[in-house]
């Protein structure tokens, strides 16, 4: 048996801060985010479902996400999952082997990106006009 | 260890069947609720907008009635695993201490299961109009 020896201190491989910043990674990295975001918010869904069942529990929970705060949460929610989503279909698209080109993977992304905000904004205003701005 | 140099633990070569055939069950149920949640999101928002400026009591009905029930259940049973398998990822890669990636691997379980049967108790009692 050899000895045991103390764990030399190799290099490590470069990481994240070493490259350029690129488009495709950043979404990459954007991806994770709203991820892990998404993961959180799901805890305002559960406590929906449950405020349904009374009117002081939906009275609590309306006045929450009425608030500026709420909206302000309920809208980068929308976007995360939105850009979330849009961001699994072009990875699955992907994971099929196609749109990994130099000009397919940028076009990916930034229809990812561009889509995302302009689904949140229209998703949004369908909302205020469901809403007969009775906010 | 045996000290053989084979890469097959003694385990594996002695039952004979390679791998235990299970290393993609990560990926592959990640994918899996990837694609199914696509229609169920976009049912999920639809559904979502439909309830905007109701009261409590018409959101309890439309919530509770059997299709938009069983959409929303099946959103939460897809999303909870989807989450679930992600957060592992992400604290897999950033957490390298052991017992604190264990740690936060159990919290993670406990969180989605805990979320999603917080919701499915919440979209069944008010199908069930309990």
């Amino acid at each position: 048996m050899a000895e045991i020896r103390a764990p030399v201190a190799r290099p490590l491989s470069p990481h994240l801060q070493i490259y350029r910043p690129m488009l495709t990674m950043m979404m990459s990295i954007v991806h994770r985010i709203t991820g892990f975001g998404l993961y959180f918010g799901m805890l305002l869904l559960a406590w929906w479902f449950i405020a349904a069942g009374g009117p002081n529990g939906y009275a609590r929970f309306e006045s929450f996400i009425g608030s500026w705060f709420g909206r302000l949460i309920l809208f980068g929610y929308t976007w995360a999952l939105i850009h979330h989503m849009l961001g699994g279909v072009r990875h699955l698209i992907w994971d099929t082997g196609h749109g990994l080109g130099p000009s397919e993977r940028e076009w990916l992304v930034a229809a990812n990106l561009i889509g995302s905000i302009v689904i949140t904004v229209i998703l949004w205003g369908i909302g205020l006009l469901a809403m007969g701005g009775t906010s | 260890m045996s000290g053989s140099s084979h890469i097959r633990t003694p385990l594996a070569r002695v039952r004979g069947h390679g791998t235990a055939k299970s290393g993609t069950g990560h990926f592959w149920h990640q994918r899996l609720t990837a694609v199914a949640n696509i229609p169920l999101t976009i049912a999920a928002v639809v559904i979502l907008i439909m309830l905007l400026g109701r009261n409590q009591a018409a959101a309890a009905q439309i919530l509770g009635s059997p299709a938009v029930a069983i959409i929303m259940l099946l959103f939460v049973a897809s999303v909870t695993t989807h989450m679930r398998l992600g957060m592992a990822v992400i604290i897999e890669d950033y957490v390298h201490e052991e017992t604190a990636k264990l740690a936060l691997l159990m919290a993670n379980t406990f969180f989605c299961l805990g979320v999603g049967l917080v919701s499915a108790f919440g979209i069944l009692k008010l199908s069930f109009g309990l």
